[in-house]
């Protein structure tokens, strides 16, 4: 299995206790990728009935714009122009992105953020992992990994790198509860990367923790397993998420 | 070597063996229908059971469908199926056999692919000759080409525990089938029975070399369960996958489950007499032994990767 | 049009032996010794797969037993241009894995790159052991000229056909003892030793023994297991598929009956995609979960390394020579062919308007698939192909058609010139063994210039003297 699910510190993310762990196990991060985020592995031996993933610790964030500055990464920008199967463009797409063209980059990655939160209600269960930036459109519904999907290829087709971003939110003053969320950060020349939490219609603030990117969601991923079939019989997966986020006020 | 070859070996012996020991079922169905009471009995449903060919539930079994199930099918437990994916196994492994092995599997292998239920129907003896030649050259070709190594206790293995299975679910099902009534035990009807049972184990001659006179039951199972120099016996696989196991052990130096698990067995089949598994009930320890010897295929695997 | 043995009606120096050795067999000998050689090869069980056509899965490749000689000062012109593109791919896969210091130069477009699926974002940053990404670098040759050959294309990845080289020579030697008693034909039996070597050099810093080496094979189905079992074999490695490793504690193992085997080294002669469902494809069942973690982490080597077909895309193939100015400073000692890239609005245009005399490929082609041989093709299937190119402008190269040399070859029954190729084998690890000689590929059909197995090649033994005669 491979984990993803530590996130780092940048100017205004502080991790200062982090501990993952799988069946009360502890998983370290081993490697680094080139954008920055470490990632894990852990391997079981034999037949298991259930694996219990958890990931706790304290990370104090401040004010950003969601604007993200401090991270080591080795990953040329240009990179995150390249399509993948679930940013992939199509016509609908690419009119979305030609109207929310300014002259300004960053002025253009706001409108195109309220453009597709515009253009894709929030629904769900009208989509899943493996819907498409284009089929969501289509739709006019989707999740907050859609809006972020859209987003991606509509930025990306109009030359502005975009990228993938999975992390945490934290909804409300007393929500206690949710699942983990997916938003995206575009490139602007001489500013660097800006988040957009397009689902909420918001910049990154403080209450989103930024844990891992990719092109896409699928390589975005926290958690990617592999489940080797048994001889004999058959084998089922199911997998039930819940993150719990309490907000501290600082002193 | 890999598990995955000692799986595909092991394998690989187990279909032949298994479309040797179908071959053998069919000659007994064909002959038990062929006597008096046949239709009341349903011998083809019992022969497929036999088989763990696997069956339409209700369905009415015939000659034409027990021929299609066990003969012709491409899939399932049939004689043709059977050596498809022992050819198969042997395949993936081709450098790990000798070319006579190897030989043995290809030659030929498509020969039932075309043949039709008609034809198979009325030349089935002919039919059924062909796959005992089929594993007895590849058995020969095992025996005299083969190097003794791991290898070749992977093969050993495969082959003796099917072997043991075979003629167990034999015992198991037949057992059942003589059983509906108690009293008609040692009745006229029996003989044919216990007769066929016989000869799907090519036991006929054997049994009357090691105990002559008329047919018993317990005679009968003595011969199939406990006999120690009857090469189908479960005793004699058993104690054969022993000494296959005793070999890995020296080779390896690591003793596992499976090496504990094949001494109780092989150390039960030894202490026990046909009077005593008679006065416990045949059918328990037909069973019991049976569900070991698939417990046994299941550690074997755990013990060395596969 | 060149032909390798004869020029103006004279048989040339190197293939002196070949010409008197043809003369004095006959033709009805060498007719008989061909089929004994065909009798050799199937019970030797050398068989290919032809993908998409049906009938026999395991097929002989022709061969043909008239050898293709290369001359000893032919040879070492051409062994330096051979090794220096080598090592200048290698350097271009670990800049534009590191620095990107040629793209930032703007000698290359990064967008090429960059936007290249073979590009993989994983091997950012990374150091593979000795900087190594191409182990095996087949570069494939054509000659047009006497004193000119041109390389069509190189391949980084894991280029096959090597078992060819060595059967074709051990069947050559066995059918012909006396034309190899003089000795001056170089021998090619090292290279299964050489490519252990190669592997055990770029062992990983996990590794703390003698490096456990293992080749990594799709399975029987595929249609170079032969090759991939051959190889097995004589570098003494395990022949695994990817069901039979898994990874623990940051190491790769392999199941054997005897328990976990440490696996220091894979040569792998899987794509890319199939290496690591977590990493690469999450739809598939193949490959070894947790692989490209251990990889990264210093846990084994893979070879060749993951990313490395960025370098022989048929786009980047035109930037060669600038690598080779670039990294090395040296001039290019083997010419490319001049290629036309129909990214290139200008060179579209040239493309569109002379389809009928070029070979137009797909950039990421292989196989002689999906190419247009401009000047054998019919009208229809030219235009059907331009309205392709149209399409995809960026998926497209084109090259003149080449007048590729041709060497006397027995075609039924006579000796007639058959065009043929070459492609040379470059082991590149602490440092670089080059086989002399390769495979050579021979058209088996008259006047036909695809040589690939596939679409109806033959293939030949291929001399390298040791000297040359005087």
């Amino acid at each position: 299995m491979r984990l993803r699910l530590f996130p780092t510190t940048f100017d205004t993310q502080l991790v200062s206790r982090w501990r993952v762990s799988v069946n009360g196990e502890a998983v370290h991060p081993n490697l680094t990728d080139g954008c920055a985020v470490p990632e894990g592995v852990w391997s079981g031996d034999g037949p298991t009935e259930m694996l219990e993933i958890v990931a706790e610790g304290d990370v104090e964030r401040s004010d950003d714009a969601g604007v993200v500055r401090g991270l080591k990464e080795r990953t040329p920008t240009e990179l995150f122009l390249r399509p993948t199967d679930l940013t992939t463009t199509n016509e609908a797409i690419r009119g979305l992105a030609e109207g929310a063209r300014r002259p300004d980059r960053l002025d253009t990655l706001h409108t195109l953020a309220a453009a597709v939160r515009d253009a894709v209600d929030y629904r769900p269960e009208t989509t899943d992992m493996a819907t498409s930036a284009a089929e969501a459109l289509a739709q006019k519904a989707g999740v907050c990994q859609d809006h972020a999907h859209v987003f991606c290829a509509a930025a990306r087709h109009l030359g502005l790198p975009a990228r993938y971003v999975a992390g945490y939110y934290l909804p409300g003053e007393d929500a206690g509860l949710s699942q983990t969320h997916g938003w995206a950060e575009g490139y602007a020349e001489g500013l660097g990367w800006v988040g957009f939490d397009v689902a909420n219609r918001t910049c990154p603030t403080r209450d989103h923790v930024r844990v891992a990117i990719g092109l896409d969601a699928s390589r975005a991923a926290l958690i990617s397993g592999a489940v080797a079939a048994p001889a004999t019989g058959s084998s089922e997966e199911r997998m039930t998420a819940s993150v719990a986020i309490s907000s501290q006020q600082q002193q | 070597m890999l598990s995955r070859t000692a799986a595909n070996l092991y394998w690989m012996s187990r279909y032949v063996e298994r479309a040797d020991a179908t071959a053998r079922l069919l000659t007994m169905g064909a002959r038990m229908t062929m006597l008096p009471g046949a239709a009341a009995r349903g011998d083809w449903q019992s022969v497929l059971q036999a088989a763990a060919a696997g069956m339409p539930e209700g369905d009415v079994i015939g000659r034409r469908e027990a021929i299609r199930h066990l003969l012709l099918d491409g899939e399932g437990g049939s004689i043709r199926a059977c050596l498809i994916r022992a050819r198969a196994n042997g395949r993936a492994e081709r450098t790990a056999l000798t070319s006579q092995m190897w030989e043995a599997l290809n030659d030929d292998w498509r020969h039932l692919d075309t043949v039709t239920e008609a034809e198979a129907s009325q030349h089935l003896p002919a039919y059924i000759d062909w796959a005992h030649r089929r594993a007895a050259t590849f058995r020969g070709a095992t025996e005299t080409t083969m190097l003794r190594d791991d290898r070749y206790d992977f093969v050993r293995l495969g082959g003796q525990l099917e072997r043991a299975a075979m003629t167990l679910r034999l015992l198991e099902v037949k057992y059942l089938a003589l059983l509906p009534e108690r009293d008609v035990i040692g009745g006229a009807r029996d003989l044919y029975q216990w007769t066929a049972l016989l000869l799907a184990a090519s036991a006929l001659r054997a049994y009357h070399h090691v105990y002559r006179g008329d047919y018993a039951p317990w005679n009968v199972a003595d011969l199939l369960v406990l006999n120690r120099e009857f090469p189908r016996s479960a005793a004699f696989c058993i104690e054969r996958v022993r000494g296959a196991l005793g070999r890995l052990e020296d080779r390896y130096g690591q003793r596992h489950a499976c090496h504990d698990q094949v001494e109780a067995l092989n150390a039960r089949l030894a202490g026990v007499t046909m009077e005593q598994v008679f006065a416990d009930g045949l059918h328990e320890f037909v069973t019991a032994t049976l569900s070991e010897v698939l417990s046994l295929h299941a550690t074997i695997g755990e013990a060395y990767d596969f | 049009m060149f032909d390798e043995m004869t020029v103006g009606g004279q048989v040339r120096p190197p293939y002196a032996p070949v010409a008197a050795w043809l003369d004095e067999t006959g033709l009805p000998l060498l007719d008989l010794r061909a089929k004994e050689a065909e009798a050799l090869f199937r019970r030797v069980g050398i068989t290919f797969a032809v993908y998409g056509e049906g009938g026999d899965p395991e097929r002989l490749i022709p061969f043909d037993l008239v050898p293709r000689v290369i001359g000893a000062a032919e040879w070492a012109q051409l062994a330096a241009g051979i090794e220096q593109r080598a090592r200048a791919l290698n350097a271009f896969l670990y800049d534009v894995y590191h620095r990107r210091e040629i793209l930032r130069a703007g000698r290359v477009p990064s967008r090429l790159v960059t936007s290249n699926p073979a590009f993989l974002p994983e091997m950012i940053g990374f150091d593979p052991p000795g900087r190594v990404y191409s182990h095996v670098v087949g570069i494939d040759l054509v000659r047009t000229a006497e004193d000119h050959f041109a390389v069509l294309e190189d391949n980084c990845r894991t280029p096959s056909g090597v078992s060819y080289m060595l059967e074709n020579r051990e069947i050559m030697m066995r059918l012909f003892p006396d034309l190899f008693a003089e000795g001056r034909v170089r021998p090619v039996d090292g290279y299964p030793n050489d490519l252990r070597r190669t592997l055990e050099e770029v062992a990983p810093p996990a590794c703390r023994q003698d490096p456990e080496v293992a080749v990594l094979t799709p399975g029987p189905f595929n249609s170079a297991y032969y090759e991939h079992s051959y190889l097995a074999d004589l570098m003494g490695a395990a022949l695994v598929e990817a069901r039979d490793l898994f990874v623990r504690d940051g190491r790769v193992w392999r199941r054997t009956t005897r328990g976990p085997r440490v696996v220091d080294v894979i040569y792998r002669r899987i794509d890319d995609d199939f290496l690591d469902p977590l990493v690469f494809r999450p739809d598939s069942m193949l490959g070894v979960p947790g692989l490209m973690n251990a990889y990264l982490s210093g846990g084994v080597t893979i070879c060749s390394a993951p990313g490395a077909g960025v370098a022989d895309d048929k786009a980047i193939y035109t930037y060669v020579p600038e690598m080779i100015d670039f990294y090395l400073g040296e001039k290019p000692i083997l010419a490319n062919v001049p290629t036309w890239k129909c990214s290139d609005p200008d060179d579209l245009a040239h493309v569109l308007a002379h389809l009928p005399e070029l070979v137009v490929k797909e950039v990421d082609g292989s196989g002689g698939y999906g190419m247009l041989v401009g000047p054998r093709a019919t009208k229809q299937e030219v235009d059907a192909y331009r309205k392709r190119v149209e399409a995809d402008p960026e998926g497209f190269i084109a090259q003149p058609t080449l007048d590729l040399s041709t060497a006397p070859t027995l075609v039924g029954g006579e000796i007639e010139g058959r065009h043929v190729d070459l492609r040379p084998y470059c082991l590149v690890g602490k440092e670089i063994r080059l086989t002399p000689g390769g495979l050579t590929r021979v058209a088996l059909r008259k006047g036909s210039l695809v040589v690939n197995s596939s679409q109806g090649g033959g293939v030949k033994d291929t001399w390298v003297l040791s000297e040359d005669a005087r």
